[in-house]
């Protein structure tokens, strides 16, 4: 955490070189940070065109059938696999990229090699996308993506861990904010759990349902240990910077980082709840799931009255309105997750929808609104033009933001009846389907509003890119 | 440095516990009876059988469909209710499938004894269109694994999916749907589906 002296006003001159200092640093980052987010922002469209078809494909289930590469089954994993590791990855490496750099108060040193891992990165899910529309999906949860993709992606996830470890080594900043260890310990944990999780499910495979124990260790954790540290990382960044004040408790962030490290990492076997696991495997899995309320508390009070005093800031600052929604997000999606693991919660709610809702909280109400925030923090301070459009910003949040919870809404109400209809034997199985219906074309519609959100979005970034927009006063 | 110390331990401890625990405790099960012949259970699947499980895989079947049974006591046992299978699935069920099938989601009914329950007569026309055999399902039509050819001389060939309804007006007269030797080989796999072997373990 940067040292506030609250009594030891900076003087002019020390902020006119604190200004300029920030100016060098986001131009050493520029090509990295563009190239990373852009890619980012390509994959979410993309993704978010996948997710349309499959969600309409559950309602219309004669569209679209001639051929195999768009059945639904195909579709499914490559939407999961372009956001996830297209969109939610590249946009959180650009967003981490940054951050190092401004905490440790040093300019970027390799951009022009993160430049080509982001190319190595992009080539990776284009051929993973394309290898399961074209029937090489693996069938693992999460792995899906077929040889060579996961290669390509373990290269340039390697590049990218060691250039952020190396430019963390140069900096001028002894201090480590709260943010740093997220980062670090994401860079750390993701490569060695990719290439552990390739290795036993795809390469040397493990016999069995230990497979799926591997499986939902990875799967999981790729949530709990890459993309969560990554959100909050930013979340942890940008909020005290857009209002001005630091951090409310220091000790807080501590806590909250080692108790979400340990506990995080023990929580995935949920999703086995009720299978033919052993069960103390699934125990161990609900006290990790529970325990994670200590972290979620603490980052929640933090960023709370951090923000205390300051909420009418959120009708000025898109960033902040988009960070605090992903913030709030976080606290609601955990909270509801650990009880999701209790085994009597699970007896309904496993096996649905009501999951569904539950994932697309986190890694969309949470960390996707948390990196659209980012996005509008940063991209201004790399291009040095300010967006060009207010209302198109608006546009942006509001439909997102209407988006997911109408897609939350409605999933997790829906998935709950059919959680309760599923472990009704009297009800007929097809009665299930049938009543679920209206909830799928809710699902769809939330879908168009989110999609279109993401193309207003896409729409102010080409703008920025193309030179469109006030010249931005930098430095800040 | 700490820091990283950190990282170490606690990233080392799930594996310790979710990863090489498992693989102590259960890496060394193995089939019942003679391994690698027919009598042995669970059997070796034949290569057709194979073939098939690498379509459901490539297909995304278990998107939508689960294959385990879960215990008398969970769920108000509606799994074994609904008749979805004779027991609980134990590990020992799934030592010959590389991946693993369990599936978290279950749009459409489980299928761990999908085998016992239709012929494959039924699986091909439900494939080709769900809807002539299910009307209100949603499942998609996997019509891409079946081809629409002209009939020779005439006459049906004995492996054509006999079509009813709308379904068979769909298609040009004096034609007929076939399965490829994909979907011969879905149908294979989907009949092997069958857990109802007496397992000491799976007992309640």
């Amino acid at each position: 955490m940067r040292e506030m002296k609250p009594n030891a006003v900076p003087t002019a001159e020390e902020m006119r070189r604190a200004s300029l200092e920030r100016v060098a640093i986001d131009a050493s980052c520029r090509r990295a940070v563009l190239t990373w987010y852009a890619s980012a922002v390509f994959w979410l469209l993309v993704g978010s065109t996948f997710a349309l078809l499959a969600s309409f494909k559950m309602h219309i289930p004669d569209w679209l059938t001639e051929s195999g590469w768009l059945t639904f089954g195909r579709v499914r994993p490559a939407h999961l696999n372009t956001v996830a590791f297209g969109w939610g990855s590249m946009a959180g490496i650009a967003s981490a990229i940054w951050m190092m750099a401004r905490l440790g108060r040093v300019e970027l040193k390799y951009g022009g090699l993160l430049v080509v891992a982001a190319m190595i990165w992009n080539i990776g899910i284009a051929v993973g996308a394309g290898g399961i529309l074209l029937g090489h999906s693996t069938s693992i949860e999460w792995l899906e993506m077929p040889r060579p993709a996961p290669i390509i992606l373990a290269v340039s996830l390697l590049i990218v861990s060691a250039c952020i470890f190396v430019n963390f080594t140069r900096r001028r900043e002894r201090h480590v904010y709260v943010s740093q260890w997220y980062i670090l310990g994401a860079m750390f944990w993701m490569p060695m759990l990719y290439i552990t999780a390739q290795w036993l499910c795809v390469e040397l495979p493990a016999r069995g349902v230990v497979q799926s124990a591997v499986n939902w260790w990875f799967a999981h954790n790729v949530l709990g240990l890459w993309v969560t540290p990554m959100g909050l990382a930013t979340a942890y960044y940008l909020i005290p910077k857009v209002i001005g004040r630091p951090v409310y408790s220091y000790y807080l962030s501590i806590i909250g980082f080692w108790s979400l490290a340990l506990f995080y990492s023990w929580a995935g076997m949920h999703h086995l709840v009720g299978g033919p696991m052993p069960a103390w495997m699934i125990s161990a899995s609900i006290v990790g799931s529970m325990m994670m309320l200590v972290p979620v508390g603490a980052v929640a009070v933090n960023h709370h009255f951090t923000m205390q005093g300051h909420f009418h800031e959120l009708k000025h600052s898109p960033t902040l309105r988009f960070v605090v929604f992903g913030a709030m997000s976080y606290t609601v999606v955990s909270v509801q997750g650990a009880f999701e693991s209790l085994r009597q919660f699970s007896e309904v709610a496993h096996f649905t929808h009501y999951t569904i809702a539950h994932a697309h909280l986190g890694m969309y109400g949470f960390f996707t609104m948390v990196m659209f925030g980012s996005g509008y923090y940063m991209i201004p301070r790399m291009t040095g033009r300010e967006w060009a459009s207010n209302w198109l910003i608006r546009l942006h949040f509001w439909s997102c933001a209407l988006g997911i919870i109408m897609y939350f809404v409605t999933l997790t109400y829906g998935g709950w009846l059919q959680g309760l209809m599923l472990i009704n034997p009297d009800v007929k199985f097809i009665e299930i389907v049938v009543k679920l219906t209206p909830y799928l074309h809710g699902r769809s519609m939330a879908g168009c509003l989110m999609t279109f959100g993401h193309v207003v979005f896409g729409l102010s970034l080409v703008l920025n890119l193309s030179g469109v927009g006030k010249r931005f006063g930098g430095g800040r | 440095m700490i820091l990283f110390l950190g990282f170490v331990l606690t990233f080392g401890s799930s594996w310790a516990g979710l990863v090489y625990a498992p693989r102590l405790q259960l890496g060394g099960l193995d089939s019942v009876g003679e391994a690698g012949t027919a009598q042995a259970y669970p059997r070796v699947r034949t290569e057709q059988e194979e073939r098939g499980k690498r379509v459901y895989e490539a297909n995304g079947c278990l998107y939508c469909h689960s294959q385990q049974i879960r215990s008398t006591t969970f769920g108000n046992n509606a799994d074994i209710a609904r008749g979805w299978g004779r027991r609980r699935s134990v590990p020992r069920d799934y030592v010959n499938d590389q991946p693993i099938l369990l599936g978290t989601m279950r749009t459409g009914p489980d299928l761990a004894n999908v085998g016992q329950r239709w012929s494959a007569d039924w699986q091909h026309k439900h494939l080709y269109n769900p809807r002539m055999m299910v009307p209100k399902s949603i499942m998609p039509s996997l019509r891409f694994l079946y081809e629409i050819r002209p009939m020779v001389d005439g006459k049906p060939s004995p492996e054509a999916i006999a079509l009813t309804g709308a379904w068979a007006a769909e298609i040009p007269e004096g034609s007929e749907v076939i399965p490829t030797e994909d979907a011969k080989a879905l149908v294979a796999y989907l009949l092997s589906l069958d857990q109802s072997a007496d397992l000491p373990e799976a007992r309640e």
